[in-house]
C-alpha cells in the first residue's frame, strides 16, 4: 500500500464505529414505548393512501446518467490537470479537442430539451 | 514516552481522535453560531435561555437527542434504515482525514488527497438514498430522490471548478496544494491575473447545493416536504443526519480555503516583514478582542452563575490569545488559527447567504447546475489552461 | 504483513459482496452488496499502488454508476418482481455442472501448477505519482484512445438523451 493510507483506514474505522457506537449506546438511555399510530409512515396526519415505492418521473434518470457521463469526462481531465505544465501547449490543444467534442455533445443535449425540468 | 511521541503514527492518531471527538461538540456549536447569527440579520436575539446568551444550548440539545425515543416505522426497511445515517457520518467524517490542518498537523497527506474528498462525498449521496428509500413514505423518497439529484448536478460543476484549481497548483495531495501556493507566494484566487476568481465563484455557489444549504435547501424544503429524506428520521439518527451536513459544511468550505484561499498560509506570505504580524499579534488580537468583549457582557446578565461562567470564558479567551506570543506555541498555532479562520469566514458566508436568498425552485435549481455552472465551469477550465501558459 | 491483512479484508469484501449481490431478494440489498464489492476492488486497486484508479473507482462506481442502478430500482417499482418465484429448480444440475467445472480446475492446476510463470513485472518505473504517470501515458502512447473517448463519451450523451425521452 502507497504510504499515508493506513493513518487514513485508521480514521475511517473510527469514524465507523462513532455513530455505531453512540447508536448502540443510546438505546440503554433513551425510552421505547412503540404504537401503532407511531409507527405509520409520517402523512401529515392521514393515513398514508399508498405505499411509497411507487414509479417516478424519468427525469432523476436523465440527469443520473448525465452525471457518470460528465463525471467520468471530467475524471479524464484530472492527470492532464494535474502534469498541465509539463505537457505543455500539445496538451492544451489535446484537451481542446477532447473538451469541443464533447461540448457538441452537450449542445445537443441542450437543444433537445435534455436540461429542461419541466 | 518518547518513543511514542516520535513514532510516525503518533501525530495522525492523536488528530484522529481529536477530530472525532470534538467535531460533534463544534457541529453543535455550529448550530448555535447559525442561530445567533441569523437571529442578528433578523434583529432578534436567538437562543439565549440556556447559559449565558444561549451558550450551553448545544449541549441541552445533544441531551435531548440523546434521550429522545428513536422510532422505526413498521414498513420501513428496517436494517438500511440503520445504516444510512452511519454511511452519511463516517462518509463526512472521513473527508476530515485529508484536511491539511497545518503542514504538521493532519491525518494522512496521499497523493490523491482532493479525490478523496470527491469519492467519500460521492459514496455520503447513498447514505441519503438510501435513507429516503427506506422510510417508506412519500416525503422521504421524494426529498431524497431530489437530493441526490441535485448533489449529482452540482458535483460536475464542482469538479470543473476544482480542475481550474488543480491547474495551477499541479498536485492531488493537500499539503501539496498548500506548499505550492506557499512557493508561488501567492493565494490562487489571484492567481492567473486574477482570473481564478470565476472557478472560485463556481466552486462556492457549487459548494452550496453540495451542503443542501439556502437557497438549494431543495431536499428539505419544509413547507413542500416537511423534513426531505429524513422526515422519518428521530433522535439520534437525526443527529447524525445533522452532524453529517454540518460536517459537509465544514469540509466544502475547507477544501475552498485550501484550494483557493491558501489553506494554512497567513495573508501575504511571501512578505516576510508581515509574518510576525500575522501569525503572533493579529490571532493574538483576535482573540483578547473577542474576550474583553465578552467582559462587556457580563454586567447585563441577569444570574449569577451565568457571570461566572461568561468571566470564566473571557478569561480563557485572553489567556489563549496570549498563548499566540509565545514564539515556541506561535510555529504550532498560527497555521491551525489560519486555517480555522478562512473556514469561519466561508461558512460566515453561506450562513450569510441563507439570511439573504430565498429558495429557489427546483427547475430553476437544475436550470442553474446544468445550464449556467457547467458550462462556466467548463469554459474557465479552457480559459486557465490558456492564460496559466503565459503567467 | 500489514498489507496481506488488507489484502484478504479487501478480497474478502469483493467476494462476499458479490455473493450477496446474486443471492439476496431485495434489490436495493442487492445494489447496496454490490456496491461494498466495488468498494474492495477499489481496495484492491490501492494495493498494487494505483491510488488514481482506487479514488476514480469510487468516485465512477460507487457515487455514479451505483446512484444510477438505485434512481432505476426506485423508479420502476421492482417489487412484485421480487417476491415473484424464479425459476431456480434446475439445482440439481447446476450443482452438477459447479462440481465438473472445479473439478476441472483442481486438475488443471494441480496438473499444471509446475509449468505457471508469473508476468514479469512492468518495465515502467515508479515516478513522484500515479497520477502524473498515468498523465504522462495517456498524452503520448495513448492520445488516440484518450480521443476516442471523448467520441464514446458524445455518443453516450445522444443515446442516453434519445432512448430517455420522446421526441417532441
Amino acid at each position: 500500500m502507497p504510504p499515508g493510507y493506513l493513518p487514513l483506514f485508521i480514521f475511517l474505522a473510527v469514524a465507523i464505529l462513532l455513530p455505531t457506537l453512540t447508536l448502540v449506546a443510546a438505546r440503554l438511555v433513551r425510552p421505547s414505548a412503540p404504537s401503532r399510530t407511531k409507527l405509520e409512515p409520517y402523512e401529515c396526519g392521514i393515513k398514508a393512501a399508498s405505499n411509497s415505492r411507487g414509479r417516478y418521473t424519468v427525469r432523476f434518470y436523465i440527469i443520473a446518467i448525465l452525471f457518470v457521463i460528465f463525471d467520468v469526462e471530467t475524471i479524464f481531465l484530472l492527470p492532464w490537470a494535474v502534469q498541465y505544465r509539463t505537457l505543455g501547449w500539445f496538451g492544451v490543444a489535446e484537451v481542446f479537442v477532447f473538451l469541443s467534442i464533447l461540448i457538441v455533445g452537450y449542445i445537443w443535449a441542450y437543444k433537445k430539451g435534455a436540461f429542461e425540468w419541466v | 514516552m518518547n518513543a511514542v511521541i516520535q513514532h510516525p503514527l503518533f501525530i495522525p492518531v492523536l488528530t484522529t481522535l481529536v477530530v472525532c471527538a470534538l467535531f460533534p461538540l463544534v457541529a453543535g456549536y455550529l448550530v448555535l453560531i447559525e442561530r445567533k447569527v441569523l437571529a442578528d440579520f433578523q434583529v432578534r436575539l436567538g437562543p439565549m435561555r440556556v447559559g449565558p446568551h444561549g451558550l450551553l444550548q448545544p449541549l441541552a440539545d445533544a441531551l435531548k437527542l440523546i434521550l429522545k425515543e428513536d422510532i422505526i416505522p413498521e414498513d420501513s426497511d428496517h436494517l438500511i434504515f440503520w445504516i444510512a445515517p452511519i454511511i452519511s457520518t463516517f462518509t463526512a467524517l472521513t473527508a476530515f482525514a485529508v484536511l491539511p490542518f497545518s503542514a504538521r498537523i493532519f491525518v494522512s497527506d496521499v497523493n490523491v488527497g482532493i479525490l478523496v474528498i470527491s469519492a467519500v462525498s460521492a459514496v455520503g449521496i447513498l447514505g441519503i438514498i438510501l435513507g429516503g428509500w427506506s422510510s417508506n413514505s412519500h416525503y422521504s423518497l421524494l426529498g431524497s430522490l431530489r437530493s441526490a439529484a441535485q448533489l449529482v448536478s452540482y458535483e460536475v460543476a464542482l469538479t470543473f471548478a476544482l480542475l481550474s484549481a488543480l491547474m495551477v497548483a499541479g498536485t492531488l495531495s493537500m499539503q501539496g496544494i498548500v506548499h505550492a501556493q506557499q512557493q508561488r507566494g501567492v493565494w490562487f484566487v489571484f492567481e492567473n491575473f486574477g482570473f481564478m476568481i470565476v472557478p472560485f465563484v463556481v466552486f462556492l455557489i457549487s459548494a452550496t447545493a453540495e451542503t443542501n444549504r439556502i437557497p438549494f435547501d431543495l431536499p428539505e424544503a419544509e413547507s413542500e416536504l416537511t423534513g426531505g429524506y429524513h422526515t422519518e428520521y428521530s433522535g439520534v439518527r437525526w443527529g447524525f443526519f445533522m452532524l453529517s451536513e454540518y460536517a459537509n459544511l465544514f469540509v466544502a468550505s475547507a477544501v475552498g480555503v485550501t484550494l483557493f484561499w491558501g489553506g494554512w498560509l497567513p495573508p501575504f506570505p511571501s512578505v516576510a516583514a508581515l509574518g510576525w504580524f500575522f501569525d503572533a499579534l493579529f490571532p493574538a488580537l483576535i482573540f483578547a478582542g473577542s474576550g474583553a468583549s465578552s467582559l462587556v457582557l457580563i454586567p447585563k446578565l441577569p444570574y449569577r452563575p451565568h457571570r461566572i461562567l461568561m468571566a470564566i470564558i473571557a478569561a480563557a479567551l485572553v489567556a489563549f490569545g496570549a498563548l499566540f506570543l509565545v514564539p515556541a506555541l506561535t510555529t504550532w498555532f498560527a497555521p491551525v488559527f489560519w486555517f480555522l479562520f478562512k473556514i469561519a469566514l466561508v461558512i460566515y458566508l453561506m450562513i450569510w447567504f441563507r439570511g439573504t436568498f430565498p429558495r429557489f425552485r427546483y427547475d430553476q435549481l437544475m436550470n442553474i447546475g446544468w445550464k449556467y455552472m457547467i458550462p462556466i465551469g467548463m469554459g474557465a477550465v479552457m480559459v486557465n489552461a490558456v492564460l496559466g501558459m503565459f503567467r | 504483513m500489514l498489507d496481506v491483512f488488507f489484502f484478504y479484508a479487501f478480497a474478502a469484501l469483493v467476494l462476499g459482496g458479490a455473493l450477496l449481490t446474486v443471492t439476496l431478494r431485495n434489490t436495493v440489498h442487492c445494489a447496496i452488496s454490490l456496491i461494498a464489492s466495488l468498494s474492495g476492488v477499489a481496495g484492491i486497486f490501492l494495493l498494487q499502488k494505483a491510488e488514481f484508479l482506487f479514488a476514480v473507482q469510487i468516485i465512477v462506481y460507487v457515487g455514479g454508476v451505483m446512484v444510477l442502478f438505485l434512481f432505476v430500482i426506485m423508479l420502476v417499482n421492482l417489487d412484485t418482481a421480487a417476491r415473484d418465484r424464479q425459476f431456480n429448480r434446475q439445482w440439481i444440475a447446476a450443482v452438477a455442472c459447479v462440481l465438473a467445472i472445479g473439478a476441472e480446475g483442481v486438475y488443471f492446476v494441480r496438473s499444471g501448477s509446475g509449468a505457471w510463470t508469473f508476468a514479469a513485472p512492468s518495465e515502467f518505473a515508479l515516478s513522484a505519482g500515479n497520477t502524473e504517470d498515468i498523465a504522462r501515458m495517456l498524452f503520448s502512447e495513448y492520445l488516440v484512445p484518450f480521443e476516442i473517448a471523448s467520441v464514446l463519451l458524445l455518443v453516450a450523451v445522444v443515446g442516453s438523451v434519445l432512448m430517455a425521452r420522446r421526441e417532441a
